[in-house]
């Protein structure tokens, strides 16, 4: 199945709360944020916890393996992509791309890794391989 | 506060609180306001038409299906489909004068939502007639199915964008894991759109007419898999309009009365990494809006389910409680949505799958179809006999992430 996108990926346009994401993100590292008001991690990230509204919120580095959740493939021979919700180890999941497939068979559960792509710009952008 | 006045503050609110209960959530609305007036564009094409003449049209049809005009319309509801700064520019264009209005968006789901703040309105007193309208012309202008113009203060942007997310593959990821988790499969879904094909060869207006089988379903092209091309409604131009009033205003007029006695509306999102694509927040307005009308999911003979893809259609039939959760692909099989062959009638205009998706928004032709049942004026051919209930119901937005549903239920009176 195809599934390598050769698409141009958008380039994010991070606000303050998120630069240290994305700075992140450069540097080979998935990011999730944590409330350490009600201990809850959350995905996208916000200053404010969503679960309880504290201020209190500080980033984790998360493991970076997770199992696919659901996923879609859309566009023909090139243009091909997978849409994707993965889901942590950290139980959060997050919508992505998954990429380097080409040979393997995508399936709901199959275990991935984080893998960072370039996008149009040259920010790595965190997507999700076959582990 | 004084503690005796704080004192009473709080049995005044039990006792509401117990009036609530008891009488359900919005008793103050329910059964005040009825549903005058109903128009759909007959257009699937608007080269020559703006999207604000598409709005006036549509006005100006409901007005005349009711017996009203122009003056008597004292509130108005439109959303993100109406042009310019919409409610304001569509009052102007269309010479309204009006004393309340609403321009919520929440994507096609919209008009019904609005029908229901509308008879909150009305039962507050704010408004006698409300307007409802919803038009567009995407087709003529070419418009894909793309997600609007990025708004770049939008938090979820920039972790969504590098991925691409269109309508089509956030509604494919629901089907997916419906499919994992329940061992849904693609001919099931096929039978929603044979059922609206069906439908549509009586519609004289509808976009697809030819009646299709499940094979020719499963075999058109993947479009974003599971999800084929048939999966998907139509991209079409034209809009709707409906006319909500007072109870006495309903009497006076030489119309059948289409009563609404119940709503619900709810959103639904990824829940910020809690996520559980399972179900729609259907999952919430549904329950509401039955609890409200006092009726269940049996008593309805008619149902107007919004369709933008087969498996929205599916997933708001189990959250809706016509079927349980994982057994609306066995619930939508061998013709069962179909008039006059299945038990729960559906989208008899044809729908968004073959009739109309007028502005990509098809709240507005789900309640126009729900009222043509209970006023006993849909084509004789899918018309459901003796149609006292039926159901409008829809989700705007996307699926697999942000959405709204909203729930209608309409009684003949
Ligand atoms: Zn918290």
């Amino acid at each position: 199945m195809v599934s390598v996108g050769k698409r141009k990926i958008a380039a994010p346009s991070p606000h303050p709360e998120t630069e240290e994401y994305w700075r992140a993100a450069a540097a080979g590292r998935l990011l999730l944020k944590r409330c350490l008001a009600c201990g809850e991690p959350h995905h996208y990230p916000r200053a404010i916890c969503p679960f309880c509204l504290s201020a209190d919120t500080t980033w984790i580095e998360a493991s970076g393996r997770g199992r696919i959740y659901s996923y879609s493939t859309m566009g023909v021979a090139e243009a091909a992509y997978t849409l994707a919700y993965v889901t942590l180890e950290e139980g959060v999941t997050m919508l992505t791309n998954i990429v380097d497939c080409a040979e393997c068979e995508l399936r709901v559960g199959l275990q991935v890794k984080v893998v960072f792509e370039p996008c149009d710009g040259g920010q790595p952008v965190p997507m999700f391989a076959p582990a | 506060m004084h503690e005796v006045t704080l004192c009473i503050c709080k049995l005044l609110y039990k006792i509401s609180n117990w009036l609530v209960w008891r009488h359900g959530r919005s008793a103050i609305s329910k059964g005040k306001a009825y549903i005058v007036g109903a128009y759909e564009h007959p257009t699937r094409r608007a080269d020559t038409l703006s999207v604000a003449r598409i709005h006036a049209d549509v006005a100006k049809g409901a007005l005349e299906d009711a017996g009203l005009s122009l003056g008597d319309i004292d509130g108005y509801f439109c959303a993100g489909d109406a042009p310019g700064l919409g409610a304001a520019s569509m009052i102007e264009y269309l010479g309204l004068k009006v004393r309340h209005m609403d321009a919520t968006d929440c994507g096609g789901s919209a008009p019904i939502l609005h029908v229901a703040h509308a008879a909150q309105a009305i039962a507050m007193g704010k408004c006698d007639v409300a307007l409802v309208t919803l038009g567009g012309r995407p087709r003529a202008a070419g418009a894909s199915l793309a997600l609007r113009a990025a708004d770049g203060d939008a938090p979820e942007l920039q972790f969504e964008a590098p991925y691409a997310p269109l309508t089509q593959n956030l509604y494919a990821l629901v089907a997916r894991r419906h499919m994992h988790e329940f061992g849904t499969s693609s001919e099931q879904l096929a039978w929603i759109k044979v059922a609206a094909s069906h439908h549509a060869q009586h519609n004289v207006n509808a976009m697809l007419r030819r009646v299709v089988t499940v094979e020719e379903v499963v075999n058109s092209p993947l479009v974003a898999d599971p999800l084929h091309r048939l999966d998907c409604c139509v991209i079409s131009d034209g809009g709707g309009a409906v006319i909500v009033a007072r109870g006495e205003i309903a009497r006076s007029l030489d119309r059948p009365r289409v009563k609404i006695i119940g709503s619900g509306e709810a959103p639904k999102n990824a829940g910020a990494g809690k996520l559980d694509l399972s179900y729609s927040a259907a999952a919430f307005s549904g329950p509401i809006a039955f609890a409200e009308a006092g009726i269940t999911p049996a008593d309805i003979k008619y149902a107007s389910i919004y369709d933008s893809f087969t498996i929205t259609v599916l997933v708001q039939l189990e959250d809706l409680g016509f079927c349980p959760k994982g057994e609306g692909g066995r619930f939508v099989a061998d013709g069962n949505l179909i008039s006059g062959i299945g038990k729960l009638p559906f989208n008899t205009d044809g729908g968004g799958l073959c009739n109309n998706h007028p502005a990509n928004r098809g709240g507005i032709t789900k309640i126009i179809e729900a009222v043509r049942h209970l006023r006993a004026e849909a084509h004789p051919q899918v018309q459901v006999a003796n149609c006292d209930l039926a159901i409008a119901s829809g989700i705007g937005g996307a699926l697999a992430a942000r959405h709204v549903a909203a729930t209608l239920i309409l009684e003949r009176d």
